[in-house]
């Protein structure tokens, strides 16, 4: 087959196999939007509204008596969003393919697609951002309108804001397949205690970076986390009065868990569909 | 691409092997040539573990061999998979049927997926599930449908882009009687329309039945191949005739034994067991020299590929 043809070719099996995701994606638009809601609606609840307006909830607000400094909401809202995005790849790509391998073998079928193998996998990569970026589209009003001290949001440059929503939900959909082809599809239910909730909490989801400098160690250690710089590049696009990471160092070392995770996703992918 | 192999071959295999790694590795193909011509009906028969999934999965680009070429529709699969794709068709042993979808959705996306425009993949879908009847399951989810018309919708599915060769693997593992009679009348249909076949299994009757040439598997080595009446007459397989006789006659045996064609003469509770080649007219031979000792009836079992793969393995197939 010349080139051309061949490239065509493939875009149209690409296109197909990602116009059957959204299809299915649209029937099931309400679980999906529950699933994403959920966790962002009940923390912005307890910690941003019920907890201000308890009697002497004061002591207990994570921000109490910091008087001038920032609302809590306002650090919530783009460490929310990062949690939104990455937790959506996970359940669009690591959960799935869990039940692929270990019951259904759907994904032998996809993998009969007249295209390269691994595109099968870089199509759900792709297909996971969109979902992530519909997520973090949810989170923003959510985290915006609950809290009873509105957060203080700025967007000073949209080239960033786009660039950083981007690359954060493609690194979650790759973060997705490598966790869903590498881990033994019965065991996929520990990767919430053993990957979600550690990434999660120590992805400086819940506080700006900067403010680890008491503790080096922990604030370099973190480092390896690919949600510190979802959280922190959300940060300088959204809150920019925050303090926050370099902008470019973000965008540079999203792009590095990106190709990471991506090569080891695929080679993963291949290793499981290919005897 | 692909002149060193058989001419006028739609799939050829040459030198195949596949090892499995492991303690011990697994060598689950161990050299196996053979071309599949455009048209007929090709089965790989043989016990579980006897390689022909493997030999399958290796042609339909799902697993890398070990060592070997296969050449379909002048494509090398193992070189060019994405490519070779879209001259082959898979229906495996297990359901692959996309659960979210609709049984009209499933093959629609597959339309799509090879390239065709909507329109196209919609008549195209609506030609299937007319052809297969499955006309009133469009809108059913696969959850809903029963083993054998989920293995319909399967078929439809693998041939919905046109491929030169449907590769079924193990096509009646898990079908009732009536539904593996309705997939061989789908597979015969298949057949005149000029689909080439190529279908493991492990039930002699389904071979016997389908295929128009098949080889015998075994430990990943092909022990013979043929038509299937070839191999039945082939290797040492025996019609064997059972008469029944009203009382035992003591140089019945004797003469029995010396037709032309019979191999061996045994008593039986009833009478006698007589083996032997399969000849024309000694049935004939037989009836007249044992009606004047009383013979009261007589059962004939023709030599069948079970009898073949005995012959060949000393084992039964289903061991």
């Amino acid at each position: 087959m010349a080139t051309n043809a061949r490239i065509v070719s493939y875009a149209r099996a690409f296109a197909g196999l990602f116009m059957r995701d959204l299809y299915v994606l649209r029937r099931e638009m309400f679980p999906f939007l529950i699933r994403v809601a959920m966790n962002p609606i009940l923390f912005l609840f307890v910690f941003t509204y019920i907890m201000p307006h308890m009697s002497g909830g004061a002591t207990l607000s994570p921000t109490a008596g910091s008087g001038a400094g920032p609302s809590f909401s306002t650090i919530l809202l783009p460490g929310l969003m990062a949690v939104g995005i990455m937790f959506s790849g996970i359940a669009a790509v690591a959960l799935p393919l869990a039940q692929e391998f270990g019951i259904t073998r759907e994904i032998d079928d996809r993998v009969m697609c007249p295209l390269p193998t691994g595109a099968v996998a870089i199509e759900k990569i792709c297909f996971s951002a969109v979902q992530s970026a519909i997520a973090a589209a949810i989170v923003y009003p959510l985290a915006y309108y609950i809290p009873s001290t509105k957060p203080i949001t700025h967007v000073t440059s949209w080239p960033f804001l786009i660039a950083v929503v981007i690359l954060a939900s493609l690194t979650s959909g790759a973060l997705g397949l490598t966790i869903g082809t590498t881990v033994k599809p019965q065991q996929i239910g520990l990767i919430f205690g053993v990957v979600v909730m550690p990434i999660t909490f120590l992805g400086c989801v819940y506080y700006p970076w900067a403010l680890l400098d008491k503790m080096p160690i922990l604030q370099h250690g973190v480092l390896l986390n690919p949600i510190v710089y979802m959280s922190e590049g959300l940060r300088g696009a959204l809150t920019p009065a925050l303090p926050h990471m370099n902008a470019a160092l973000v965008l540079l070392m999203l792009l590095v868990f990106l190709s990471l995770l991506t090569w080891l996703g695929v080679k993963g992918f291949l290793r499981r569909v290919i005897g | 691409m692909g002149t060193e192999n058989g001419h006028n071959a739609i799939v050829s295999i040459r030198g195949l092997r596949k090892t499995y790694d492991g303690k011990p590795p697994v060598r689950a193909v161990d050299g196996i040539d053979l071309d599949v011509h455009p048209g007929e009906i090709y089965g790989l028969l043989g016990p579980n573990g006897a390689g022909k999934t493997t030999t399958i999965s290796i042609c339909t680009t799902r697993a890398l061999p070990t060592a070997g070429s296969v050449v379909i529709d002048n494509i090398d699969v193992v070189k060019h998979p994405s490519a070779a794709r879209r001259s082959i068709g898979v229906v495996p042993q297990y359901n692959t049927l996309d659960r979210s979808c609709t049984i009209w959705e499933n093959i629609h996306f597959h339309c799509l997926f090879f390239g065709f425009s909507r329109a196209e993949a919609r008549a195209r879908t609506q030609q299937l599930l007319d052809q297969f009847h499955l006309a009133e399951k469009a809108n059913s989810y696969p959850a809903q449908l029963s083993g054998g018309l989920a293995q319909r919708v399967q078929i439809a599915r693998a041939i919905a882009h046109r491929p030169k060769v449907l590769f079924l693997d193990e096509p009646s593992a898990g079908l009732d009687p009536q539904s593996r009679i309705a997939m061989w009348e789908i597979v015969q249909g298949l057949h005149r329309e000029g689909i080439t076949v190529v279908l493991t299994t492990h039930y002699m009757e389904e071979a016997d039945e389908l295929c128009n040439r098949l080889a015998i598997v075994d430990h990943g080595r092909i022990l013979v191949e043929d038509t299937p009446a070839a191999l039945k007459n082939s290797v040492g397989a025996q019609t064997i005739y059972e008469l029944d006789l009203h009382e035992p006659v003591p140089d019945l045996q004797q003469k029995l034994g010396m037709l032309s064609g019979v191999t061996a003469v045994e008593d039986t509770p009833r009478g006698i067991r007589v083996l032997a080649r399969t000849c024309d007219g000694l049935i004939g031979d037989i009836v007249s020299t044992a009606q004047s000792s009383g013979l009261r009836d007589m059962r004939v079992t023709e030599p069948t590929l079970e009898t073949v793969f005995i012959r060949l393995t000393g084992r039964d197939l289903r061991e």
